[in-house]
């Protein structure tokens, strides 16, 4: 009936979608975890893989590797994949085709990741859940939502808790946007990094280490990281301490950050809603280790703070010298923390009534002993320029 | 370069009666259409790879080899074989991967227990059609006397030569592509000219299927003859590039960590000395760098290959318990780096 129903559909739109396309129904119990990955294996382009409603338990990652399959659950609630007894691969989930829709379930304690695709272009993810139930740990997994090495992401509506590195981690891609999502309780909620083309809005990032991060790391085979726009997000009461693996980027992050920018060529952050990050509501700072990769540039360039409501903050900063930091400023740091650190006349720009502070360092890697912290004094831009940046429109049409 | 010769010859001998038998007997011939077709076989004995299923002796065509440097599977008693159709041959390309036609196949048996305790447990094959190679698990049954197509793996209890008991994982057909994928296509890994004793590619020469003995054959060491006086670093970096490299090198499924464990690689920050890591997560441990020269105990390459717990093992698949062999070499090579 379905393939009567699809060829009658193709007659009147004369879509393009392939004649094979159909859906197969995975309901959970006794066999599901084979009769899930099997139907991943067989399905061909264009199918629908639906999951049914309950609680599917899993002891092996499951992996999908064709093009133009959807994955589609009832609901992130209500279509779970428990990974709690997972005894081997590196992730929950593994993509590495391109066109997959991704929608409507949920992936619980996985022993690494929860969701990676790689190498998948014109990814969706919608509606996912990903979380570690048992709260901020190190023994959790780094990444939930975890699209690397692509072209075309969107990742919306959906929500990862618990993650001891990003909740959503884009690496390494481009044209992306990560909207309408809710972060909470994980190191950084979303980190952006080694990416062009990025649009993070309309998420709340909450009770994380860091809220949003965009850094740009040397030594990857993706560089040159920028042109991402942090737009109307809520960022608010980060205050998990980190619980990073010590190794981590992340774990350099300081407990109360709002946004992080480190490095990059061009970050936009603007209309966003800050409250109760303790440390700074955004910090913009060059990358802090050494490196020996000539492709690299480790400074933060062409970054702007556009206006944005900002609320408590820097309050209880995670910060060596805090005492005298905060009686300087009367008790709480103004919202933006800058190293100082320019390359060129390109460093950080910000919007008329944007106040902040430096630390006047002169060089990447320098010594935070040699900071000498002052009030931000930069002539605040009157207009600027940004391009508009994001996932192509396709993924956003995919999901009506 | 001996000892490869010796495991050649212990793979053949378990078959050897076998061997004797299939050239008095007419043998069936390999099911060229098995290996060309679209289908997935669903037995292994489809093929006809083997004369008789559970001794393993080979069909016409079908070639025993060993490597000099073997990926470790949980310590997986391994037997190989090339299959190749009738008037082709492998062509050398360097000390690379030899260059298979369409219609040959990679056949490896993965075996566990000695003397009448010995089981064959799983059977994969690699395909070459011509669209690409097409990577298939087959799991053997209780009677041992067939294999049958695993196309979402499994798990079997079994006990590991260490004497662990452990749940051995059998790949299924996309995990088989994460390793031997290379920019999202299926490759075979094993039979690189380097990894290959020279008397083996010269024996295949003679016989007509390879067209010549490249330099730099059998290059890698051999890792089974291997002594305590022996030099850390080539022991070291053959089993990081077999073990590790398929993943770990540009275009493979672990690309994005930008760590290049190939054997070819010289660019020491490239194969992990002072690199941090991008995507380890708890994987990191305590440690900041993938290889800290003179501190194994600092060096997360080791840490990772040390544990078994899923989320910070590696490799993340084919591999229950801690190769400890390994493990030593390892640590002796990072030991002796100059700090």
């Amino acid at each position: 009936m379905k393939r009567i129903a699809y060829a009658a559909a193709l007659l009147s739109t004369a879509a393009a979608a392939p004649l094979a396309a159909d859906t197969h129904r995975i309901e959970p119990g006794e066999g599901a975890a084979t009769r899930l990955q099997e139907a991943l294996i067989l399905a061909q382009p264009g199918d629908v893989i639906e999951l049914g409603e309950g609680r599917f338990t899993l002891t092996d990652g499951l992996s999908l590797d064709v093009d133009g399959v959807t994955v589609r659950g009832q609901g992130m609630d209500k279509s779970i994949l428990d990974f709690t007894g997972q005894q081997g691969a590196g992730e929950g989930l593994l993509v590495t085709s391109d066109k997959v829709t991704l929608r409507d379930f949920a992936v619980e304690n996985p022993k690494g990741d929860g969701i990676k695709s790689k190498g998948a272009d014109m990814i969706v993810y919608s509606g996912i859940r990903v979380e570690w139930t048992g709260g901020p740990k190190p023994t959790n997994g780094a990444y939930g939502i975890y699209p690397v090495e692509s072209v075309g992401v969107l990742v919306t509506n959906s929500k990862v808790s618990g993650a001891s590195d990003a909740g959503i981690y884009v690496g390494q891609s481009s044209d992306i946007t990560v909207s309408e999502n809710i972060v909470t309780f994980n190191v950084a909620g979303i980190e952006i990094e080694n990416s062009r083309r990025a649009l993070v809005t309309n998420n709340i990032a909450s009770r994380n280490t860091g809220g949003l991060l965009v850094f740009d790391l040397p030594g990857l085979p993706v560089m040159n990281g920028g042109t991402v726009i942090l737009r109307e997000n809520v960022v608010s009461d980060n205050d998990t301490p980190n619980f990073a693996p010590p190794g981590n980027i992340v774990a350099s992050v300081r407990r109360g950050t709002g946004v992080l920018v480190m490095a990059n060529d061009g970050v936009l952050i603007e209309d966003n809603a800050f409250d109760n990050n303790p440390t700074a509501h955004v910090m913009v700072i060059a990358y802090v280790q050494p490196f020996d990769d000539p492709r690299y540039n480790p400074y933060a360039r062409n970054v702007i703070v556009g206006p944005n409501a900002f609320g408590r903050g820097g309050d209880d900063p995670q910060l060596d010298g805090k005492e005298a930091l905060l009686e300087a400023f009367g008790g709480a740091l103004p919202p933006v923390l800058w190293d100082g650190i320019v390359e060129d006349d390109n460093g950080l720009r910000i919007a008329e009534g944007v106040t902040g502070w430096t630390l006047n360092l002169t060089k990447p890697g320098q010594s935070m002993a040699e900071a000498r912290p002052g009030p931000l004094e930069l002539t605040p831009l009157e207009s600027w320029e940004f391009p508009e940046v994001g996932a192509p429109a396709a993924l956003e049409a995919r999901l009506k | 370069m001996k000892h490869g010769f010796g495991l050649l010859a212990l793979a053949c001998a378990t078959f050897g009666a076998a061997l004797a038998d299939a050239t008095v007997l007419d043998p069936e011939p390999v099911n060229d259409a098995a290996i060309t077709g679209t289908a997935f076989p669903k037995a292994l004995s489809e093929f006809a790879f083997f004369q008789d299923g559970r001794a393993q002796g080979p069909s016409g065509r079908v070639h025993p080899y060993a490597l000099n440097t073997p990926l470790w599977s949980d310590g997986a008693e391994k037997l190989r074989f090339i299959y190749l159709p009738a008037g082709s041959r492998l062509t050398a390309d360097g000390e690379g991967l030899l260059q298979f036609p369409v219609g040959a196949a990679i056949i490896k048996i993965f075996a566990f227990g000695e003397g009448a305790d010995r089981r064959l447990i799983e059977t994969r094959v690699l395909l070459h059609r011509a669209d690409g190679w097409v990577a298939l698990p087959y799991r053997w049954n209780a009677e041992q006397t067939e294999a049958t197509l695993a196309l979402t793996g499994g798990r079997i209890d079994i006990v590991t030569p260490a004497g662990e008991a452990i749940s051995y994982a059998i790949p299924n057909k996309n995990q088989c592509k994460t390793c031997h994928s290379i920019d999202n296509k299926v490759v075979p890994i094993g039979p690189k000219a380097r990894n290959l004793a020279a008397a083996w590619l010269g024996q295949m020469v003679k016989a007509g299927v390879l067209d010549r003995v490249p330099e730099g054959a059998g290059t890698l060491p051999v890792w089974a003859a291997r002594k305590p006086s022996d030099a850390a670093e080539p022991l070291a970096r053959a089993y990081l590039d077999v073990n590790c490299a398929h993943c770990h090198q540009p275009g493979g499924g672990a690309s994005n960590s930008g760590l290049d464990l190939r054997w070819e690689q010289r660019d020491p920050h490239a194969f992990g000395i002072g690199k941090r890591p991008v995507a380890a997560g708890r994987g990191a441990g305590e440690y900041e760098f993938s290889i800290v020269a003179g501190h194994p105990d600092q060096s997360i390459l080791l840490y990772r290959m040390a544990s078994a717990a899923p989320g910070i093992a590696m490799p993340e698949l084919g591999k229950a318990s801690v190769d400890k062999d390994g493990v030593a070499v390892v640590r002796r090579w990072i030991a002796e780096m100059p700090r």
